[in-house]
């Protein structure tokens, strides 16, 4: 197997710490090497002089679409996205068509991914038939066949005795259970974040107490249970202090934000644009000072994009009828950089973020830059600037925010399993 | 601002509003005429586009499309079958296509007149959008007042009902406080939107408090059609909290008027007498509403070049 020598880039370990000068050599899909002055005459040259040498990123939160909605996304277009922002391992939520909720749908995924995906898939089974809140999923099966957590995602479980049997179950998987914290009574027609945006703009106000009503009772919920609880796309400072309590009295909790609750306020829906459109929706400044407090003091986890593309058409109506969610991918890197830049987390726990920390949340071997790890791995510049067009991208669809805005830090290469799947200059890298 | 259309008062100058109310006024000596009708925009085409029902609203934008002698086009789709088989986008090209020289827009939907004027060479008119903002609505109102009073610096406004859910709410609070008066609002807490205030008005929860010293009280229409998950419990209560009558008037100043944006729910949110008669200027807000109308059209679709 090839050999690949990464020269003189910043190496950036969170899992030990470490972060030094140094060249890293991969061989036989692991890190063989990492020091000062390596040689290897039969390895590739990547030359990282200026740039930082990660472990690959890992996403706990993407929407592949596919099976069914392969108009917006497949997994070989979204692994190609994923490839081109940095991501090695990303976890693809279950709302499907079929709906991931039997191992036959789960295998029919790991198949896809295995025959056109440079980065490795890890799906996420629902944790109820259909998403429909009534019957659970075989959590054991589907584990079996390769599901690395349970969600039903945005159809949130309303019902706490059934959210209480989800979890206690999932035990016997050893699964997390990963939570869209939102009381959909409370959400109501909300459109926008409630508040002085919504007051503005005439739309239906989405309550910051929606989330942080939800976050509360499942927090109460992994208590009784003891199951280990995944609260996704955290949005309000209210549920990152509610997760900073839990934690504190040791409940098994983790969760995510993403770089879009990081940097955007409600106020990028100002203009209307569909593509500020986001479920938990884009809130206040204290919002997102709370979920930035959050990360710098590891409340957050992780930084989980919810990729979530959806077709031209299908953004350009009205803005209550146009679904929510944006593209994450490719712009993750230089949207969270700016919080570095900002002095507000160093760069090692910007990367532990992206990919120690959420490796942990779903119990995988990535995320580590150390002799025999996973030769996964991401090359950053994280100066370089570049203009972002969605239409030049990997992703099928064009729903992004920061569509023609100049982007600073950019992701250099990009290698899974030993193997260079994405360089700047060549694009995604296919055997 | 004007020129590139009207969207809503929020964006507006003060000198726009004057410009506009300025304009109104001569505009209403038009309506005053034996034949009522000028040559001003004479090959002129003017597009009512509602997507939302509107009897009111799009008869008085017609009329005064036809007294300035422009082509009057009505097109008005029903909203559900629109958002299933064509999108905005696909709308708006359609009318630039034709090449109108304004369009005047409703939509139940927030924003989807901005969405439309984005994509249009022709100016745009608002003609209400969801909850957010009814600039020709405040501008009529403004007209009105300014009628009554002789000025509106200074005034104070206030504005009972539904704030929420009333995109006439939103362009008065924006008009009458660009134009120097107070502005108050005042409903039940369910109906008072989240941090009101941020719009620069005062919220109240008693009617008494609200109407201290107001110059001008202007009832909202209270959607009675669904009462399920209503911001009130009956007609009965809010009646008797929030509905206008003479008596509750005298809390307001003895020359005080009232205004409603029309159509009035009799005996709810302003009883029968106070409807018919002053101070209710209710009829006069419709009469300037065609003028007021006029002069956005003339200073929009007038000062836009035909094709060569």
């Amino acid at each position: 197997m090839r050999k690949i020598l990464i020269r003189g880039g910043r190496v950036l370990d969170p899992a030990s710490d470490h972060d030094e000068i140094a060249d890293v050599l991969l061989a036989n899909g692991v890190v063989e090497a990492i020091g000062a002055g390596l040689t290897a005459p039969d390895a590739e040259l990547l030359d990282a002089s200026a740039c930082w040498v990660a472990p690959g990123f890992v996403d706990l939160h993407t929407h592949l679409r596919e099976p069914g909605q392969e108009y917006k996304e497949d997994i070989a277009s979204g692994g190609r996205s994923a490839a081109s922002g940095g991501f090695t391992s990303i976890a693809c939520m279950a709302n499907t068509n079929p709906v991931n909720d039997d191992p036959s749908v789960t295998d029919y995924i790991l198949d896809r991914a295995r025959q056109d995906c440079p980065v490795r898939v890890y799906p996420v089974a629902a944790a109820t038939k259909g998403l429909a809140g009534e019957v659970m999923t075989e959590m054991v099966a589907l584990a079996k066949s390769g599901a690395v957590a349970f969600s039903d995602d945005g159809k949130t479980i309303m019902d706490s005795g059934m959210q209480r049997r989800v979890l206690e179950y999932s035990k016997l998987a050893g699964k997390p259970v990963m939570v869209h914290a939102e009381d959909r009574c409370l959400v109501g027609d909300g459109v926008v974040n409630e508040g002085p945006v919504s007051t503005k703009l005439g739309l239906p106000g989405n309550p910051a107490a929606a989330e942080t009503v939800h976050v509360a009772r499942d927090i109460q919920l992994a208590e009784l249970t003891g199951a280990h609880l995944h609260v996704a796309h955290v949005s309000t400072a209210g549920a990152v202090a509610l997760i900073r309590d839990a934690k504190n009295r040791g409940v098994h909790v983790t969760a995510e934000v993403t770089p879009h609750h990081l940097t955007l306020t409600d106020e990028a829906t100002l203009g209307f644009s569909t593509n500020a459109k986001m479920a938990p929706p884009l809130r206040s400044a204290a919002d997102v000072a709370g979920c930035v407090q959050g990360l710098a003091d590891g409340t957050l986890d992780a930084i989980a994009t919810d990729h979530a593309p959806h077709a031209v058409h299908e953004k350009d109506v009205e803005f209550t009828t146009a679904p929510p969610g944006i593209l994450g991918f490719e712009t993750a890197l230089p949207v969270v950089l700016a919080l570095v830049r900002a002095g507000r987390v160093t760069p090692l726990q910007l990367i532990a973020a992206l990919s120690w920390k959420p490796a942990r949340v779903l119990g995988l071997a990535q995320g580590r830059l150390e002799r025999g790890a996973p030769a996964d791995l991401v090359v950053i510049d994280p100066e370089k600037r570049w203009v972002y067009d969605p239409a030049k991208g990997f992703s099928k669809s064009r729903n992004s925010p920061w569509a023609g805005q100049t982007m600073h830090g950019r992701v250099m290469q990009t290698i899974v399993n030993g193997r260079l799947v994405y360089h700047a200059d060549k694009g995604v890298l296919l055997p | 601002m004007m020129g590139r259309g009207l969207l809503g008062i929020e964006e507006l100058s003060r000198d726009d509003i004057e410009l506009v109310l300025d304009t109104a006024l001569k505009m209403k000596e038009v309506g005053e005429r034996d034949v009522k009708k000028v040559p001003t925009l004479r090959g002129r085409t003017i597009i009512n586009l509602f997507f939302e029902p509107s009897t009111r609203t799009r008869t008085s934008f017609e009329i005064a499309g036809k007294r300035l002698s422009a082509d009057v086009v009505n097109f008005s789709p029903s909203s559900s079958s629109l958002t299933k088989s064509e999108s905005i986008l696909d709308t708006a090209k359609t009318l630039d296509a034709m090449d109108p020289d304004a369009v005047v827009i409703r939509h139940k939907v927030a924003g989807v007149p901005k969405r439309i004027a984005d994509e249009l060479d022709a100016p745009v008119i608002n003609a209400g959008d969801g909850a957010h903002e009814h600039p020709t609505q405040a501008l009529l109102d403004m007209m009105t007042v300014l009628e009554e009073k002789g000025r509106l610096d200074g005034l104070t406004v206030t504005i009972i009902g539904d704030i929420a859910h009333s995109r006439v709410a939103r362009s008065n609070i924006y008009g009458f406080r660009k134009m120097g008066a107070e502005v108050r609002v005042a409903g039940p807490p369910t109906m008072l939107p989240q941090q009101v205030e941020s719009l620069g008005v005062k919220a109240f929860t008693s009617l008494r408090e609200a109407l201290d010293g107001a110059d001008v009280v202007m009832a909202l229409r209270i959607q009675t059609e669904r009462l399920a998950g209503a911001a009130f419990p009956t007609i009965r209560e809010y009646s008797s909290t929030f509905g206008l009558d003479r008596q509750k008037l005298r809390f307001a100043k003895d020359d005080a008027i009232v205004m409603h944006p029309g159509p009035v729910n009799r005996g709810v949110e302003l009883s029968h007498d106070l409807a018919d008669r002053r101070p209710s200027v209710i009829l006069d807000q419709v009469r300037n509403g065609v003028a007021l109308r006029m002069a956005v059209l003339y200073l929009l679709a007038g000062r836009r070049k035909p094709a060569a």
